[in-house]
C-alpha cells in the first residue's frame, strides 16, 4: 500500500521548488507523448520518413551550388557536400524542434488547461521526438561520408557529448521561449522569423575558423557560446578524419548551453502557474 | 490523521475581464491610438496574472472567501449557475490553475476529469490513445496494461480497439474517455458535466460506477452537473456556490432546495411560495395526488394560464399540462390547488415544476411570463412495474 500523499494548493511566491520525483512519476506520459508525435507526424503522407531528408538534402544541395561553387566560401578543405550536410543535420534538428517546442504550449492548450501534469513536459516533448528525423538524417551522413572516402574514426565518440549539448540548448531556449509565447503570441511570430535569420549565425554555411581569421582568437571562443557553434564544428570533426577536434569551442558552447538550459528552465518554473489563465 | 481529506480555507481567485475600448471620433485620435496600441496591448498582457491592485475595474472574482471540508468517502455535489464559480473551484482543486489567495489541503491523489477525452489524438488508434490519455490522467504504463481489457470492456468497443479515433462515432469517443478515466487509481475524483455526453444507457452504467467507486472503495467524489436528478441520487453533502461565494454547505436536500429557492428569489421575487406536495406524503405513480401552492400576483379574476410539467432525470419533459385561471374555482384569491391523477408512469426521480402566465396586467394586453419554477425532485415509487423499458404504464386489463 503506498503512502497518502498530503497536497497543498496556494499562490506560488518567487522561484518554487521543483519536483524531480513529480516530474519521474509522469515519465510515461513523455514517453507517450513522444511516441505519439513520431506515429503522427507522417500519417496519411505518401512519402512518410523520407521528408525527415528532403529538408536538409535539398539545402544542401543549393548551399553547395550557391555558396560552394557561386560564391566560393571556404570550407576548411573539406569537399562542401559534406561540410554543409554535416552541419545541416544538427541545425535542421534545432530548428525544428526550436518552432516545434516554442508553439507547444499554445498547440496542447486544450490540454493543459484539463488536466493537471508538469507542464514542462510540453516543450520537452518535440525534444526528444525531433530525435527521430535527426537520427534519419544521420544515416545519410554516414553514407556520404564512406562517398566521399572519410573512413570512420574513434572521433566519432565525441557524437554523444555534442548530442548532449544540442539537446540541452535546444530544451532550455525552448521551453523558455513556450512560455512567453503563451502569454505574448508575438514571440510564436517571431521564432518562425529569426530561427531562418539565426542559421546565419551559426557556422552552416561558413566554416568557424572564419571568424578566427578575420577577428582574432577572443571573438572565436566568445562566439564559442552560441552553442550550435560548438555542436556543428564538432560534428563536421567527428565525420572528417583529417580535421581536429575543436575542444575550445565545445568547451564554450557547453557553457552556452548550460546557460540557456538554467535560464529556460527557470522561467518556466516562475511563469507555469499562471499558463492557464493567460492562454 | 485528520478526518478531512480536502479543506478548503478563504480560498479566492481573480481573473481579468477585458473592458470596452475606448472609440474614437477622429481619423487622428484613431491614428495615435493605433501607434500607442502595442504599449498598452502589452500592458493589458501582462497584467493578465497580476492582481496588486484588487480595486481595477477590470477585476473579476471568480471566487471569494471560500470554505469547506470534505471527509473521506465523500460525495460532495456542488451547486450553482452557470458563472456562480464552480468550474474555477475544480480547476484551482485539479492544480491546472493557482489561487490568487487562499489555500487549500489535500490527503490523496486527485483525478480530474473536467473533459472526457482530453488529449485524444484522431490519428491514433484507440488502443494507443488508452495510453495517451491514461498518462495525462496520471496513471503509469505499467497500471494501464494492467486494466487495459477491463477499460476496453467496460467501453464496449473492442471491435474497433485498433481503428484510429478519427473514424470513431462521438459517442464511441466518450466511452472509451470515461471508460480510461472510471479506472484511475486515485483517493479523489472530481467530475464536471461528464454525463452531459453519451446516451441514456451508458450514463446509468457511468453513474453506475461511480456508486460502486464511492461504495466499495470508499473513494471521495466532487461531482458537478447540471443533470439534478444525478446530483440528488448519487451525492450525500452538497455546497451551493453563487457569485463567487459559498451560500449554503450541508446536505445534498437541503442544497437543492436551497439552489431552487434562490433560483425563485431571483428570478420572480419568491412569486410562487406555502408549496405542498401531495401533504408532505411520497408521491406514488399509480395513486392520485395534489400539488397546493400560492402565487403572489394573483388578483380577483385574473386572467391568465397555469402550468405544471413534469421531467424525468434526462431532463425531458413527460408531462406539460395547463388550465385558464379564470376557469379555476378558488376559495382564496391567490392559492392555486392542482389535483392530478395517477400518473401511472416508471418509477424513479422526475422534476416538479410550475409556471404561469398573466394576461391583462396593469395595462390590456400586458402579458406576464414567469421562469419554470422547481417546485421538488420527486422519487416516484411505482411499486409493480418499478423496472418497466416503458415511460407510460396504463392500467390494462389482459384478457
Amino acid at each position: 500500500m503506498h503512502t497518502i500523499p498530503h497536497t497543498i494548493i496556494e499562490k506560488k511566491k518567487g522561484l518554487a521548488s521543483f519536483s524531480l520525483k513529480e516530474f519521474w512519476q509522469y515519465k510515461d506520459l513523455l514517453y507517450f507523448m513522444v511516441l505519439r508525435d513520431i506515429t503522427v507526424i507522417y500519417k496519411q503522407s505518401i512519402l512518410g520518413f523520407a521528408w525527415a531528408l528532403i529538408n536538409p538534402v535539398m539545402s544542401m544541395l543549393i548551399f553547395s551550388v550557391v555558396f560552394g561553387k557561386l560564391a566560393g566560401v571556404p570550407s576548411d578543405g573539406i569537399p562542401y557536400p559534406i561540410f554543409s550536410y554535416a552541419a545541416l543535420i544538427p541545425w535542421t534538428y534545432f530548428a525544428n524542434t526550436l518552432n516545434a517546442a516554442g508553439s507547444s504550449l499554445i498547440t496542447n492548450t486544450s490540454v493543459f488547461t484539463k488536466v493537471y501534469f508538469p507542464r514542462l513536459i510540453i516543450p520537452l516533448t518535440p525534444v526528444l521526438s525531433k530525435l527521430a528525423d535527426f537520427a534519419i538524417g544521420f544515416i545519410l551522413l554516414i553514407v556520404l561520408m564512406f562517398w566521399y572516402g572519410y573512413y570512420p574514426t574513434t572521433k566519432l565518440f565525441i557524437l554523444p557529448l555534442l548530442i548532449l549539448i544540442m539537446m540541452m540548448a535546444t530544451a532550455g531556449l525552448g521551453s523558455w521561449l513556450s512560455a512567453l509565447a503563451i502569454q505574448y503570441r508575438d514571440v510564436k511570430f517571431g521564432i518562425t522569423f529569426a530561427v531562418p535569420l539565426l542559421m546565419y549565425a551559426a557556422p552552416v554555411v561558413f566554416p568557424a575558423s572564419l571568424i578566427l581569421q578575420k577577428f582574432g582568437e577572443k571573438a572565436y571562443l566568445l562566439y564559442g557560446l552560441y552553442p550550435m557553434t560548438g555542436v556543428i564544428e564538432g560534428f563536421r570533426a567527428a565525420v572528417v578524419y583529417n580535421k581536429a577536434i575543436p575542444w575550445g569551442l565545445i568547451g564554450m558552447s557547453s557553457i552556452g548551453a548550460c546557460i540557456l538550459f538554467v535560464i529556460g528552465f527557470m522561467v518556466f518554473r516562475r511563469l507555469e502557474s499562471r499558463f492557464a489563465d493567460v492562454a | 490523521m485528520n478526518d478531512f481529506v480536502i479543506k478548503v480555507e478563504n480560498l479566492s481567485k481573480a481573473y481579468r475581464i477585458g473592458l470596452k475600448e475606448r472609440q474614437h471620433d477622429t481619423l487622428g485620435a484613431a491614428m495615435v491610438s493605433w501607434l500607442k496600441s502595442p504599449f498598452k496591448n502589452f500592458k493589458q498582457l501582462k497584467s493578465l496574472a497580476k492582481f496588486d491592485n484588487p480595486d481595477d475595474a477590470d477585476v473579476f472574482w471568480a471566487l471569494k472567501d471560500i470554505n469547506f471540508e470534505v471527509k473521506k468517502g465523500e460525495v460532495l455535489g456542488i451547486i450553482g449557475k452557470n458563472g456562480a464559480g464552480k468550474s474555477t473551484l475544480l480547476k484551482i482543486l485539479s492544480r491546472i490553475t493557482e489561487p490568487t489567495c487562499g489555500r487549500i489541503q489535500i490527503y490523496g491523489r486527485v483525478a480530474s476529469l473536467l473533459e472526457v477525452g482530453t488529449g485524444f489524438n484522431p490519428e491514433l488508434s484507440g488502443r494507443e490513445n488508452v495510453y495517451l490519455n491514461g498518462t495525462i490522467l496520471g496513471m503509469t504504463r505499467k497500471e494501464i496494461d494492467g486494466k487495459f481489457d477491463e477499460i476496453v470492456e467496460f467501453s464496449g468497443i473492442e471491435k474497433f480497439i485498433d481503428t484510429p479515433v478519427k473514424r470513431y462515432s462521438s459517442g464511441m469517443k466518450v466511452r472509451l474517455a470515461f471508460a480510461v478515466a472510471a479506472h484511475l487509481e486515485s483517493e479523489i475524483l472530481i467530475i464536471d458535466e461528464v454525463l452531459a455526453v453519451g446516451d441514456t444507457d451508458f450514463q446509468k452504467k457511468c453513474l453506475g460506477k461511480m456508486e460502486e467507486l464511492t461504495g466499495r472503495e470508499q473513494r471521495t467524489i466532487l461531482f458537478v452537473s447540471h443533470n439534478i436528478a444525478a446530483v440528488r441520487s448519487f451525492c450525500d453533502k452538497s455546497i451551493v456556490l453563487e457569485a463567487g461565494r459559498l451560500k449554503f454547505s450541508g446536505s445534498i436536500a437541503d442544497g437543492l432546495t436551497h439552489y431552487s429557492s434562490k433560483k425563485s428569489l431571483q428570478a420572480d421575487d419568491d412569486l410562487f411560495y406555502d408549496i405542498n406536495i401531495n401533504n408532505g406524503q411520497d408521491v406514488l405513480s399509480d395513486t392520485p395526488f395534489s400539488i397546493l401552492f400560492k402565487c403572489k400576483k394573483l388578483q380577483k379574476g385574473q386572467k391568465g394560464y397555469v402550468f405544471l410539467i413534469i421531467k424525468d432525470s434526462d431532463n425531458q419533459t413527460i408531462l406539460h399540462t395547463r388550465s385558464r385561471l379564470e376557469k379555476l374555482n378558488k376559495s382564496e384569491n391567490d392559492i392555486i390547488v392542482i389535483n392530478v391523477e395517477a400518473l401511472n408512469i416508471r418509477g424513479g426521480l422526475y422534476s416538479f415544476h410550475i409556471k404561469v402566465i398573466l394576461e391583462d396586467v396593469g395595462h390590456k394586453n400586458s402579458r406576464f411570463l414567469s421562469d419554470d419554477q422547481l417546485l421538488d425532485i420527486v422519487n416516484l415509487n411505482n411499486t409493480d412495474l418499478a423496472d418497466s423499458l416503458g415511460i407510460a404504464i396504463p392500467k390494462t386489463s389482459w384478457l
